[in-house]
């Protein structure tokens, strides 16, 4: 009833290539950006804020920039968490240079140095394909596991063996460090997401987008219209290392405030971002919001959730109860939608637009 | 025509192994002259990488050869779990992920088995035995349930979807594992199995070997169960079928063959080797989820063998497993050890470049 | 543009030399010195039995095999090694027997991928989706719109084309290729498993891209009738060789030809 497109015709070819052609969906884009900009700081408790919403937004980037390679260019990659890595120690590194330049441009910096390593990564992707590819892509995850455990420079020489996250402040108010409030944190996540995710979604729905699709349904035919496939694989694996480098300089800066690459960084990091994309849905960035949301809030709603209702659980039996319904839910999902929650999205959105009708 | 074109096309270029082997000889005779004339100095980091390592391997024999058997039997168990992962992917064309955590199922299982069985009073080898065959009764419900549950409803579906169940799968397996049997190690039960203890130390070389017992009997069953595998695929009705199923599943349907019946059988063979692997890897060290990581190390294998080769994961797991070893102990000082965390990883990465059908693919023609 | 006549292409320059090409795959000789040309504007086929090489030599043409002996020159060049890309960025657009879409893919995005070489706006445009990037994606969409409206396909613009029949994917595949506005046009069986009336609208479309646009096209077709009606040249191969090469009418009556299709009585 509410959700109709009937009478909204589009005279322009730009307004029918809008990312949002409806009405309706731009109202409900404005609805959500208010809540998430004005709502949650105000309403939700401070563990909302620091173990749900910020864990989502920080995994929202990996899993936007794992699905930029993945979903949209078909190039597997088990490397997400080295590459969220490089770009925190990345920012550890600037950061400690130029204590001057204010965090938020050395976060976007970092994912830079991540792209650069991902370009180095990806080009073994001309010659290996499919699966084969995702081993190569583990060559990348434990190599530089082992570069940020094994030079003490990438980490300060700091007796932990991990990064530590200084203060930092903008406007004089502390955004990082143990003085920076959930908000304030959250507030500065979100901000970066937001943007990051527009930019994505102006890529995906160009030329540049339109290449990366190509070679992933039909490479032989995408290079016979003159797509070239090495420098179209590089910008995916270039861009797609900048939004991971981005999210791993967030989840140390902005959530974790310190700690170690095999704690936070390691292959199994690799796999959660991967389950994101896929439960999400392959080649939808709404989908890889869908996905974060769900697998990063699980093993929370789960831990907290569940004894709520009135049945005990254990800490150790409570975790391992996780890893066996995250296993479940994940087979289930694959079953029931193979397309991932994107699509659920989608088939729920067109059954509203027939509503009350069946077709 | 032009004389150019024709001295062009007659120019025919080197074949490729020719280009190789050449190129290694004028590396090593470069790096041998670069030494003989002083410019390699010892102690820098040039001497370390490519005069030391080989001095050392030609002053110590005993200890190079201990390096390469300690590397063989660590390759023998990446073959293993490698050759429960060709398995599947031939029957079924599924990554089979969940291959390692299946290594380490089938080993809690039967150590969990066992102590029940000792919780009343009822040990020795003939508990122990028992508990294998429980231990391979919850292997081949477990392919049941996998058929069942993941493989039939997502029959047809893109690999990576199967692929992504198989973690899923894996999750499931550790969940489940961690909650009945706890999440500490156990100890295996390689006396009650009767599993040899002990070394054997050789004198040779001028200096002395030590060969575990155990490493010995682990690689005679590896081998034993490669050729009952083998004499199973090429000579049973099952192992044609099999064969058929590999090539082609709509091809395999058409003449009567059950696919959901092969791929119980096919799961459940993956499952006694993982069950094999499980107990010779366990008794090396111990049975904990911690083998998982070591289990990824069977992908670079696989990239080696190819995906579909059963003897291709066994040489691929030796080169493997030796070439880790080596690396780790004659060069991993060099760059502050540990090395063997990502060495069998770039290993893989660099042979594929040069063959990205793997040893024992055929190259492939693309068409259109 | 006017539609080059009979006498034209007679007398027309060769875009296309194909000279003594052979290709073999280690031990099988897929083509065995085959040499025919293609002239401007007008519409070759190239037919023969199952297996005589009519599709290698269309991957021979452009780029994706390289020919182990022979050249082919395009354009008056000569490039021995030529990629794929380098040959659509020559002006080869070509379709695929078994149809080589992008099938995640809509209807409109397949055929504005064929306009990617055509598209030059840099990263940082492209990111922000505004200005100069936004002027050229609407120009090129009112391109594609064009193509989409003379091959009559506007119902389908926003399917993803995975979900389409047939018949509806090889117009789009046809439409990806157009909007390359390629010199020269390769199609691979575009009416294999199709029913008359669809192959009649094929029919159509190929005569009116060559009509109105005067684009060179080069054509493998199994239906005799088709290829009668449509080319203005025929090349006829079997095993890998050339055994004829003229108009319709002269193949036709072809003895060699007419061996090859009904069989020799020995």
């Amino acid at each position: 009833m509410f959700y109709r497109e009937a009478g909204q015709y589009k005279t322009t070819y730009k307004a029918d290539m809008a990312v949002f052609p409806l009405v309706q969906d731009r109202i409900g884009i404005i609805a959500i950006l208010a809540i998430a900009f004005i709502g949650v700081p105000l309403l939700a408790s401070e563990f909302i804020i620091l173990s749900v919403m910020v864990p989502f937004l920080v995994f929202a980037l990996a899993a936007i920039g794992l699905n930029i390679l993945t979903g949209y260019t078909g190039l597997i990659s088990l490397g997400t968490g080295a590459f969220m890595g490089v770009g925190a120690y990345a920012c550890y590194k600037l950061t400690t240079i130029f204590p001057g330049v204010n965090i938020i441009v050395w976060i976007i910096v970092s994912g830079f140095f991540s792209a650069a390593i991902g370009v180095v990564f990806g080009l073994p992707s001309l010659r290996i394909k499919g699966f084969y590819l995702a081993v190569a892509t583990l060559a990348a995850q434990f190599f530089l596991q082992w570069c940020f455990v094994r030079i003490p420079w990438l980490y300060n020489y700091n007796a932990s063996g991990a990064i530590e996250v200084p203060e930092r402040t903008l406007f004089g108010i502390a955004i990082t460090g143990a003085r920076a409030t959930p908000e304030v944190r959250y507030l500065v996540l979100l901000s970066i997401v937001v943007v990051l995710a527009w930019l994505a979604s102006n890529l995906v729905h160009g030329r540049i987008g339109r290449s990366w699709m190509a070679v992933r349904d039909m490479d032989i035919a995408a290079e016979l219209m003159g797509i070239r496939l090495l420098p179209t694989k590089l910008l995916a694996f270039a861009v797609s290392s900048f939004y991971c480098g981005v999210a791993g300089a967030c989840m140390m800066f902005l959530w974790y405030g310190g700690g170690e690459a095999n704690d936070a960084f390691n292959v199994n990091q690799s796999f959660n971002v991967l389950f994101m994309v896929i439960i999400g849905g392959l080649g939808s960035l709404i989908g890889s919001f869908f996905g974060a949301f769900f697998i990063s809030t699980l093993p929370t709603i789960l831990k907290f959730g569940v004894p709520a209702i009135g049945i005990p659980l254990t800490g150790a039996f409570a975790e391992h109860l996780t890893h066996v319904m995250v296993g479940a839910l994940i087979i289930f999902f694959l079953i029931v939608e193979p397309h991932g929650l994107a699509r659920l999205w989608q088939i729920a959105k067109q059954k509203l637009r027939v509503w009350p009708f069946p077709y | 025509m032009t004389d150019a074109t024709i001295s062009a096309r007659e120019a025919k270029p080197l074949p490729k192994w020719a280009v190789v082997t050449g190129s290694i000889v004028a590396v090593v005779i470069a790096i041998v002259l670069a030494n003989a004339a002083g410019l390699m100095p010892k102690g820098t980091l040039l001497h370390g990488a490519l005069i030391k390592p080989f001095v050392d391997m030609v002053d110590l024999p005993d200890l190079f050869v201990q390096t390469i058997w300690e590397g063989f039997v660590g390759g023998v168990l990446y073959a293993l779990i490698a050759l429960g992962f060709v398995l599947i992917f031939k029957a079924s064309g599924v990554f089979n992920f969940a291959q390692g955590i299946m290594v380490v199922f089938a080993g809690l299982t039967l150590v969990g088995v066992y102590e029940k069985f000792a919780s009343f009073g009822f040990t020795g080898m003939i508990a122990a035995y028992l508990a294998v065959v429980v231990a391979l009764g919850v292997m081949f419900l477990l392919a049941v349930a996998v058929e069942r549950v993941v493989l039939r409803p997502l029959v047809n579906q893109p690999d990576i979807i199967l692929f992504m169940a198989t973690f899923g799968l894996t999750y499931l397996l550790i969940g489940l594992g961690e909650t009945i049997y706890g999440g500490s190690a156990k100890v295996m039960i390689a006396d009650q199995l009767g599993l040899p203890k002990g070394a054997i130390d050789f004198d040779i070389l001028g200096g002395r070997v030590t060969l575990q017992k155990l490493d010995i009997a682990a690689a005679v069953i590896a081998v034993a169960m490669i050729a009952v595998l083998a004499f199973f695929f090429q000579y049973t009705r099952i192992g044609r079928a099999l064969r058929a199923v590999a090539d082609s599943h709509k091809a395999a349907l058409s003449v009567g063959i059950s696919l959901n019946q092969i791929w119980i059988i096919v799961w459940f063979t993956a499952g006694i080797v993982a069950l094999i692997t499980g107990i010779m890897w366990g008794a090396r060290s111990d049975v904990s989820f911690g083998l998982q990581t070591i289990a990824l190390k069977a992908l670079p294998v696989l990239i080696l063998g190819g995906f579909t080769s059963v003897p291709g994961a066994i040489v691929g797991g030796l080169i493997i497993g030796i070439g880790e070893k080596i690396g780790e102990f004659y060069w991993g000082p060099l760059f502050g050890n540990g090395i063997e965390s990502w060495l069998a990883y770039v290993i893989a990465l660099a042979f594929l470049m040069f063959r990205p059908q793997g040893l024992f693919g055929d190259k492939i023609i693309e068409r259109i | 543009m006017r539609a080059p006549s009979a006498t034209d292409i007679a007398a027309g320059e060769v875009i296309l030399a194909v000279e003594n090409v052979s290709l073999g795959f280690g031990g099988v000789k897929a083509l065995t010195d085959v040499s025919f040309d293609i002239r401007k504007g007008e519409v070759r086929a190239i037919i023969g039995p199952n297996g005589a090489g009519k599709t290698s030599m269309l991957n021979c043409i452009n780029g994706f095999y390289h020919p182990t002996e022979g050249r082919i020159t395009f354009k008056g060049k000569t490039r021995p090694k030529m990629r794929p890309h380098e040959a659509a960025a020559g002006g080869i657009a070509r379709t695929f027997q078994n149809v080589a879409l992008f099938k995640g893919m809509s209807t409109l995005d397949n055929i504005m991928a064929g306009r990617t070489l055509k598209m030059n706006r840099s990263f940082f445009w492209q990111i922000l989706r505004h200005g100069p990037a936004m002027d050229e994606e609407i120009e090129h969409r009112k391109f594609v719109e064009e193509i989409i409206d003379f091959l009559e396909i506007q119902h389908i613009r926003k399917v993803p084309v995975g979900k389409l029949p047939y018949g509806l994917q090889k117009r789009v595949e046809l439409g990806r290729a157009l909007a390359m506005q390629p010199d020269v046009l390769l199609l691979d069986e575009p009416m294999a498993g199709m029913n008359l009336e669809e192959k009649e609208d094929m029919c159509r479309f190929i005569l009116d891209v060559s009509n109105q646009y005067g684009t060179t096209i080069a054509l493998i077709e199994h239906d005799m009738g088709v290829v009668m009606d449509l080319s203005d040249r025929v090349v006829v191969l079997e095993y890998g060789r050339k055994i004829a090469d003229g108009t319709p009418d002269e193949v036709k009556r072809d003895q060699r030809v007419i061996d090859a299709y009904l069989g020799v009585a020995h």
